[in-house]
């Protein structure tokens, strides 16, 4: 491999880097479509149905089990029922919808339980912590709950399940 | 498009509720009755105080949330871990401590009889106006009568002897007074029950109003009351104050939690205190 070509790779490499980082929807830019649907891709970049299974079952992810069933992840332990089992939710809502409720339920549902996931301004909260620690979060380190990119993997898992 | 999301979801949740039905876990136990050493029957479901009217159907005690284990292991005082922390209360009660060289027997005498009744009132509002937690006078009493240190409100000392003094109280019901100079105290708690604090937005009603007797994650949801407290927590293996808990719970909710012993904890200690007017102290119990 010649330098030349090494550098042009790494060139293309960061403009790919640029891009994807400049197509990121930022929380505060998010278009809406009837107070529940974000019609948009959130990066442009197709969601990982695999990965976004994963984010809604792991504690530190998503861990969207805690409150919801998922009969499709039976090996999953101690779903929680704080909010309606998932199934048929990708029957139920299309993918603009699932997106805007994953984003932030509360758009929909405004007394909703459900976290706001993509909610990265620490004035949206009241005292805001530094995630579990029990102290004041850490302007340097506050971020939304969920990547963008976690999102739209959840959102590329969430329409798979189209069964009760 | 409101009503169109809504039935969408309503649809959802008929189903949910269908799957649910005969879900274990899924309510306070239906039968279960609290009697300490087959003697002390202890009080664990009533109706709702007049303030929380049409806001609960009834209030249980977090006991009946456990499990047959542990619930078990609160209706025998040898099995119950909590005791060593109400003998080690009971061992400093009559220790001299200090340089007044006084121990609390010493002004309360048989603190069966000069304690009895007050874990049940707690916390009230002192001859100054102010609102204090069983802790702020245990430390009163230490440095003003004893001229002794005060104890960190979550130190084992503190745990142990306000773990003896609730032990005074087992069975009378939590009666604390809401009205006249508590109000504003009552009126702020109150407040914060509803305020949804952190990064995740829940309040205290989030979980233990809206969703008791459901699972979140692996937990299953109490009304969040206080009449059990202290209580020993199998999973801390120690002893948990009232200020800990709620210290903790609001943690759990990505926020900046407060402080033990603050004013707030006290106003929120207040008013939870009042959703469990009427179920029995149940002195120290134990919860997973
Ligand atoms: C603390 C509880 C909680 C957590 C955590 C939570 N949700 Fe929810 N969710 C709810 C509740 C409650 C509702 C019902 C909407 C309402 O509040 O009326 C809901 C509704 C939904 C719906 C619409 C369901 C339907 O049946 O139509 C979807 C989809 C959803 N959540 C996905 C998720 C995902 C994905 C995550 C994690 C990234 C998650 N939720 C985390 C409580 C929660
Ligand atoms: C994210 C959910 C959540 C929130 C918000 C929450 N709690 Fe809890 N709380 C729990 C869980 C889970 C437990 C353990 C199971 C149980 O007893 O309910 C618990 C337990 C308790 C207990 C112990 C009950 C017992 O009998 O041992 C008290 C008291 C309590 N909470 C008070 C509060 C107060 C006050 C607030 C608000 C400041 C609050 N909680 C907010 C989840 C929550």
């Amino acid at each position: 491999m010649n330098s030349r070509f090494i550098s042009a790779a790494l060139a293309s490499v960061v403009a790919v880097a640029a891009a994807s980082a400049s197509a990121e929807v930022k929380p505060a830019d998010v278009v809406w479509e009837d107070e529940i649907a974000i019609p948009a891709s959130l990066t442009g970049v197709p969601g990982d149905p695999a990965k976004g299974a994963e984010v809604l079952s792991s504690r530190s992810l998503g861990n969207c089990v805690a409150c919801h069933v998922v009969s499709a992840m039976p090996d999953v332990a101690f779903q929680g029922n704080v909010g309606p089992a998932l199934d048929g939710v990708g029957a139920r809502w299309s993918e603009a919808e699932l997106r805007g409720i994953v984003a932030d339920a509360k758009r929909a549902f405004p007394e909703s339980r459900m976290p706001t996931f993509y909610e990265g301004d620490p004035a949206a909260f009241i005292r805001p912590g530094d995630a579990y620690t029990a102290k004041a979060y850490n302007p340097e380190t506050f971020s939304t709950l969920l990547t963008a990119q976690q999102i739209e993997d959840v959102v590329a898992y969430l329409v798979t399940l189209t069964e009760y | 498009m409101k009503t169109f999301t809504l039935s969408k979801l309503m649809a959802s949740a008929a189903i949910c509720a269908v799957a649910l039905t005969g879900a274990a876990n899924a309510d306070p136990h239906p039968d279960a009755e609290l009697i300490i050493e087959g003697e002390l029957q202890l009080t664990t479901r009533a109706e709702a105080p007049a303030h929380l009217d049409g806001v609960l159907p009834g209030i249980y005690s977090g006991w009946l949330f456990r499990t047959d284990e542990t619930r078990a292991l609160q209706m025998d005082d040898f099995d119950n871990p909590a005791m060593l922390a109400v003998e080690d209360g009971e061992a400093m009660w009559s220790t001299a401590d200090g340089a007044a060289g006084q121990s609390c027997a010493d002004c309360h005498g048989d603190a069966s009889e000069s304690m009895k009744g007050v874990r049940a009132s707690m916390p009230k509002v002192n001859e100054n106006g102010d609102l204090w937690s069983m802790e702020d006078y245990v430390n009163n009493c230490r440095t003003t009568r004893m001229e002794a240190d005060a104890w960190g409100w979550n130190s084992g000392d503190m745990r142990n002897m306000t773990s003896y003094i609730s032990m005074q109280s087992r069975g009378m019901p939590v009666n604390v007074a809401i009205d006249g100079p508590a109000a504003p105290f009552w009126e702020r708690g109150k407040e914060m029950y509803y305020t949804r604090y952190g990064q995740l937005e829940l309040s205290c009603a989030n979980c233990h109003e809206d969703s008791w007797g459901l699972m979140i994650r692996a937990d299953h949801l109490s009304q969040g009351q206080i009449n059990g407290f202290p209580t020993y927590r199998l999973k801390n293996a120690g002893m948990v104050s009232i200020h800990n808990r709620f210290r903790g719970c609001i943690r759990d909710t990505r926020a900046e939690s407060f402080a033990m012993g603050s004013q707030e904890f006290r106003e929120l200690e207040l008013y939870v205190a009042s959703r469990g007017n009427g179920l029995s102290v149940e002195g120290v119990s134990v919860r997973q």
